[in-house]
């Protein structure tokens, strides 16, 4: 009866590891060939694609990747992509919290007259993505002379219905009573909110970080638009630049455009391990 | 410490539901005050309002000898236990008693000390560093009452600090807690809809029901001369036996026997406590006991006197059998209520 139930024990562990190894295996793999591939020399690539040898070009397609400029004006270096896409995908995840927070704070905590319609019209944008309205954001921020800066890449796009929703959601599942044993304690609107909400949501800002930093990390179209200096380029479309620009000329710099798409890879990954723990924590410790 | 005076106090909510009619009592200066009623009756919002965490519609309200209507809740030198505590779940112990001090630009050693002072008082030392979730039901009741106590208020208010706690831990913290408002001697209002805790922890009691108050007074009084057939009903459990009895020729009549003079006319209600029956052969009432309940230290008999369902409370000693049972009424143990409006007579 036990042995059986051994058994059987064994086979399910033996059919879920099998699957989570297959599933990792069919994520990872072609970071592998990517990474592979930043080894041998990019004619190699053109003639054989991916392969199993492991060449010695590594270093200097990092160099090359990280500190030489590419482009015309020669200011784009990896480095810099790399920086701004950090402050892209940074300034973007913060602001979006800080706004969601601020506007569900407001929402959810004061008795403003509108305060449902209020949040029934920032729940429509989410109708209106990017998108839709991209021609009349970049009227704005030419208008604004926000070309070409960070401002202009980060501002128009702070503004988070989901965020909002999510910080709304989850205040009004804070108890009543915190409020009020707050109010007694003599802790004003600013005070409670410092003192007391942000510190409760702690894991709701771990979760809006992850998938905020990663969707303005991502961002292809908006930067495409707004910048057109080479100092400004994002990491995202720095790859597609290295590539295009030598098109035709002679062979693409494959191995140099490789390392660069594992570096892009890199922080994203690094800000999932990072908030997830601290998300995994916040559940797990059971504040009542 | 200070009296609270509650002068023409009304409450309708915003939607139009009157949860507190025109209501005009004074809590003295150290006294230990019990709200008590059924659930919905307007305790808490009577409590909130004193609290300033609700709005008073009409009335004075005066902690001390000011009139605190439009005071903040954190300028009305009051602190107020929450039934589910409401500690803040990120703050260690020492963070949580402190942090009404801190709000008040408290030095930090001070803090500190009194912190400490509060929590040696409530046998919480060990805890200071633990977070509410590492804590027992009991202990994180006692953070409750040390984040009251620390700031030293003029008033405590309680809503309902015990019911989440079992049977055995909320005897224990009825205790403690009215021991250490003896020891401190700060005024305070609980609200309970716990009529056991009412009696035992009052100083006064105060009896709700439907947004009125119905009665004020000391435990004993609450008790033996309940003002209307609702406070003879509420307090105690089990509850006063309320029997239709009639007033004829000057005598009140219940089952065909005299209890004595009345100056009323037709009908009335008998009130008559459990306890207040006695088991007597030569007993004037005959009562048709259908069920006996153990209790160990005392019995109760639950049964019928002709059509009303009665239930006698006695020793443990004496004989317990279903079927009839002949009782005597202890003297002066009848109270008589209006037959209509239900206040005594
Ligand atoms: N915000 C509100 N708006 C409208 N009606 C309310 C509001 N709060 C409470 N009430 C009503 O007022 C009445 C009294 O409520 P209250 O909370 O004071 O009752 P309570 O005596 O404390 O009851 P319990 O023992 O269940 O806590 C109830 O009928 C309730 O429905
Ligand atoms: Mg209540």
């Amino acid at each position: 009866m036990s042995l059986s139930k051994m058994r059987k024990l064994k086979l399910s562990m033996i059919v879920d590891h099998g699957v989570l190894i297959l599933g990792s295996l069919f994520m990872i793999l072609p970071l592998v060939m990517l990474l592979q591939m930043t080894t041998i020399p990019d004619t190699e690539i053109i003639k054989t694609g991916p392969t199993l040898k492991i060449g010695d070009q590594f270093d200097d397609n990092l160099y090359k990747a990280m500190f030489e400029a590419s482009g015309f004006a020669g200011e784009n270096s990896g480095l810099s992509m790399l920086k701004n896409s950090l402050i892209l995908g940074i300034g973007f995840a913060v602001g979006k919290i800080l706004i969601g927070m601020l506007a569900a704070y407001a929402i959810v905590y004061f008795r403003l007259r509108f305060a449902t319609l209020a949040f029934w019209l920032i729940f429509t944008t989410l109708l209106l993505p990017l998108e839709v309205r991209i021609l009349p954001s970049y009227e704005v921020v030419q208008w604004l002379g926000m070309l070409n800066t960070y401002q202009g890449l980060i501002i128009p796009l702070i503004a988070s219905a989901t965020a909002t929703f999510f910080f709304r959601q989850f205040f009004r599942s804070v108890p009543e009573e915190l409020v009020e044993a707050a109010r007694i304690d003599g802790a004003g609107p600013v005070k409670f909110f410092i003192d007391i909400l942000m510190p409760l949501s702690k894991t709701m800002i771990a979760a809006m970080f992850i998938i905020m930093f990663v969707y303005g990390w991502n961002q292809y179209l908006w930067p495409t638009m707004i910048t057109t200096d080479e100092d400004m380029y994002t990491l995202v479309r720095g790859i597609k630049q290295i590539v295009q620009v030598l098109e035709g000329a002679v062979v693409p710099e494959y191995g140099r455009s490789n390392v660069l798409a594992l570096v892009a890879v890199i922080p994203p990954v690094l800000v999932v391990v990072f908030f997830q723990s601290w998300f995994v924590k916040g559940l797990t410790e059971s504040d009542k | 410490m200070a009296q609270v005076q509650f002068n023409s106090i009304t409450k309708t909510y915003p939607n139009g539901f009157e949860a507190l009619k025109p209501t005009n009592f004074t809590i003295k200066e150290g006294e230990f005050a019990v709200l008590v009623g059924p659930s919905g009756c307007g305790k808490s919002t009577l409590l909130r309002m004193v609290a300033g965490l609700e709005d008073i519609t009409a009335g004075d309200l005066s902690i001390g000898t000011r009139v605190v209507n439009h005071v903040d809740p954190a300028d009305r030198d009051i602190a107020m236990v929450f039934q589910n505590y409401a500690l803040y779940p990120h703050m260690t112990v020492r963070k949580n008693i402190g942090y009404g001090l801190k709000n008040r630009g408290t030095a930090k050693s001070e803090i500190a000390r009194k912190v400490d002072e509060a929590a040696a008082m409530l046998n919480l030392t060990p805890y200071l560093e633990s977070k509410p979730s590492q804590l027992s039901g009991g202990q994180r009741q006692r953070v409750a009452m040390g984040r009251a106590i620390v700031r030293d208020p003029a008033l405590f208010l309680f809503d309902e600090p015990l019911s989440n706690l079992d049977a055995k831990l909320r005897n224990q913290m009825r205790i403690e807690i009215k021991a250490l408002q003896r020891r401190l001697g700060v005024t305070s209002i609980y609200v309970t809809h716990d009529q056991v805790e009412a009696m035992t922890m009052a100083d006064r009691i105060i009896v709700m029901n439907e947004g009125r108050v119905e009665q004020i007074g000391t435990p004993a009084q609450v008790y033996h001369n309940p003002a209307t057939t609702f406070v003879a009903s509420f307090m105690g459990a089990p509850p006063m036996n309320l029997l239709p009895a009639v007033v004829d020729g000057g005598q009140v009549m219940l089952e065909g026997v005299s209890f004595g003079p009345a100056p009323h006319r037709g009908k009335v209600i008998a009130g008559i406590r459990p306890e207040d029956f006695s088991p007597d052969p030569e007993g004037d009432l005959t009562i048709h006991v259908d069920l006996v309940e153990e209790l160990g230290a005392h019995r109760l008999l639950h049964g019928k006197l002709g059509e009303e369902a009665v239930t006698v409370h006695v020793a443990n000693e004496s004989v317990a059998q279903t079927g009839p049972l002949r009782v005597g009424v202890k003297p002066d143990a009848l109270c008589l209520f209006d037959a209509v409006e239900g206040n005594r007579i």
